[in-house]
């Protein structure tokens, strides 16, 4: 299979893939007990026949196929609904939290795997010894402890028996900071919410580039690179790592799926104003239209990167446009 | 995969190794003992979990009454501990039953047709692999509403993929060897050659499957009843945790906080050790290299 058609079968897999989530998103929503119209307004004096008329404006008279069009050409137009609690459109309530989130995120997910494969990589080359066994013992308790369980452990010791770090939210409210000083403050408060997503996944990134670190010392081209003499640090960093690092790239595309969790979790926490913590509050408010906001952007988030990823490698290894699949 | 569970001194020479497996003997011992704390819960607990109490006896620290205290109904936190493992374990179990059975079905069926099933099969599987696992379950928990049977069935329905991978690689490489291929020969049926030939190869890997998913299902059972969406009817661990932190004591109530974390950590602790030591045995040459 040439790159060209590897590349187009991605493309349509993914396509594929958002096609079934749009579907889904709606039947799923379908199944939820109660009237959106009872929903939205929570309120016994709302008339009967004030009823009747919302229903017949949100279209919710016609057949199931006749709404079903009808929402597929919304979320053509970026029309996701209004959310219930906020009274405002869901795409709106969405876009305010991203940056936030991504924040958060990103900067998770780049110490974490500074960390992680770092100490997989030392413990892949020093494997067998005292500090690969203690690493990697590390590594499973770590990776074993939910998101945020750890949150509420960093929030007691370090919010509240040791105030160190702030509750919660992004920055110090009506504190005026600017410039830097609003960029130390967001610091300040990230710190305990990446910390617990970073724990979870060192443990995930030591581990992977360890076994894959293990797989490559075994080759030929290890044993030649020693043959010819070169230096340990040599061989490490362009023979060793450089190949153990492939199987990573993939698993960061896989990990953006599980990273949702992560997010979920953590944002929940600390507050954290992101889409992780607005799922929270969408579930306890049965606010079902953000709710199916939240969800849409999760997995259309997650089919991009995986998407990207999967360009990218196949670009850099050949091997995988050449196998069967 | 060395090691094939046809008879039975097969099993025990497989708990043998699992025994002298450090990282395999700390997780069984762990799991026993949240195992005794749910069959004998009815004994350990000294009050009704659910019960609220009297006034005076909201959120105090431990006594010789309360032994871990009491929370915001003045509900015993002990016993709240001590049953809570009956809701984790059963969640935990019966998940990674249905998932693991429905999980090798489908792998096998896909891996022992191949061609056109197979594609359909795995692109099924891709695309349920490709879903963001936690927003599914929320999604799903929220609108079948909070059940612990809705939350096995959603913890199931997510995690299935995962099993139906390993599996169907496992019996593309098994159909090809030669014992299935003398059953064919002798004129066994393709039910006859997957269930009795292919599938009982399989059964290691089942099991290592079903340890992975017990934990998958733990911590998933403790995240949705953390976020509000747990079964109203029975207290969890991860529902304590939601209690706590909704009710904004957090910081003056380490005795209602600490219990619940330390038994989900230490829950899915022992199932990932035994997990890990399990995934060591299946390794190619375990045995050789522990002298059996």
């Amino acid at each position: 299979m040439g790159l060209k058609k590897f590349v187009l079968r991605k493309i349509v897999a993914a396509c594929l893939t958002i096609a079934v989530i749009i579907c889904a998103n709606f039947f799923i929503f379908r199944m939820a007990p109660g009237d959106p119209v009872r929903m939205m307004f929570r309120d016994p004096r709302v008339s009967a026949e004030t009823m009747e008329l919302m229903r017949q404006k949100f279209g919710l008279d016609k057949p199931l196929s006749g709404q079903f069009v009808a929402y597929v050409k919304n979320l053509a137009h970026g029309d996701l609904g209004m959310s219930f609690s906020q009274r405002r459109p869901v795409v709106e309530v969405l876009a305010k939290r991203i940056p936030y989130t991504l924040l958060l995120v990103v900067t998770a997910l780049t110490f974490a795997i500074l960390l992680g494969v770092t100490l997989g990589a030392i413990a892949g080359w020093t494997s067998g010894s005292k500090f690969d066994t203690a690493i990697l013992t590390a590594s499973v308790t770590m990776y074993s402890i939910p998101t945020f369980a750890l949150g509420i452990i960093l929030l007691m010791l370090f919010a509240y028996v040791f105030p160190v770090f702030p509750l919660g939210g992004i920055f110090t409210p009506a504190s005026g900071y600017e410039g830097f000083e609003l960029v130390k403050d967001v610091a300040w408060h990230m710190f305990l919410p990446a910390t617990s997503i970073v724990v979870w996944y060192v443990g995930e990134y030591v581990v992977l580039t360890r076994s894959s670190m293990v797989d490559v010392m075994e080759q030929e081209y290890i044993t030649t690179a020693r043959a010819k003499g070169l230096r340990r640090s040599r061989i490490l960093r362009d023979h060793a790592l450089r190949n153990a690092l492939l199987p990573v790239v993939t698993i960061t595309g896989v990990n953006l799926a599980f990273a949702a969790a992560g997010v979920i979790e953590a944002e929940t926490v600390f507050s954290w104003p992101g889409v992780g913590r607005l799922a929270f509050d969408a579930v306890s408010q049965r606010d079902y239209p953000l709710l199916q906001g939240v969800f849409m952007l999760f997995a259309f988030a997650i089919v991009m990167a995986n998407l990207t990823i999967d360009l990218i490698y196949g670009y850099i290894d050949p091997r995988i446009t050449v196998g069967d699949r | 995969m060395a090691l094939y569970l046809k008879k039975n001194n097969k099993f025990k020479e497989f708990f043998q190794l699992l025994f002298g497996h450090p990282m395999g003997f700390a997780g069984l011992a762990i799991i026993l003992i949240f195992l005794g704390m749910a069959l004998f819960a009815p004994h350990l607990g000294t009050q009704d979990p659910a019960k609220s109490g009297a006034v005076e006896n909201l959120l105090i620290p431990p006594t010789s009454q309360f032994w871990f205290g009491t929370d915001d109904l003045a509900r015993d936190i002990w016993s709240q501990i001590i049953y809570g493992s009956r809701i984790s374990l059963t969640i935990g179990f019966v998940a990674a039953l249905i998932t693991v059975f429905s999980g090798t079905l489908v792998g096998l069926v896909s891996g022992y047709y191949g061609k056109m099933v197979d594609e359909v099969l795995m692109r099924i599987v891709d695309f349920f692999m490709m879903l963001p696992e936690l927003p599914l379950m929320i999604v799903l928990a929220a609108v079948l509403g909070p059940s612990m049977w809705n939350i096995i069935m959603v913890v199931s329905l997510v995690s299935w993929p995962t099993t139906a991978r390993v599996v169907r690689s496992q019996v593309l490489s098994l159909k090809e060897r030669p014992f299935v291929e003398s059953a064919r020969c002798i004129g066994a049926s393709n039910l006859q050659l997957m269930f009795s030939e292919i599938l009982p190869n399989v059964v290691p890997l089942m099991f290592a499957q079903a340890v992975l998913m017990v934990t998958e299902a733990i911590y998933a059972e403790a995240v949705l009843s953390f976020l509000g969406l747990g079964d109203p009817t029975s207290i969890s661990w991860g529902m304590m945790l939601n209690h706590v932190f909704e009710s904004g004591v957090i910081a003056e109530s380490y005795w209602w906080v600490a219990p619940p974390i330390v038994c989900i950590v230490g829950l899915i602790v022992s199932f990932s050790l035994l997990g890990t030591a399990v995934s060591d045995i299946l390794e190619p040459g375990y045995k050789e290299k522990r002298g059996f």
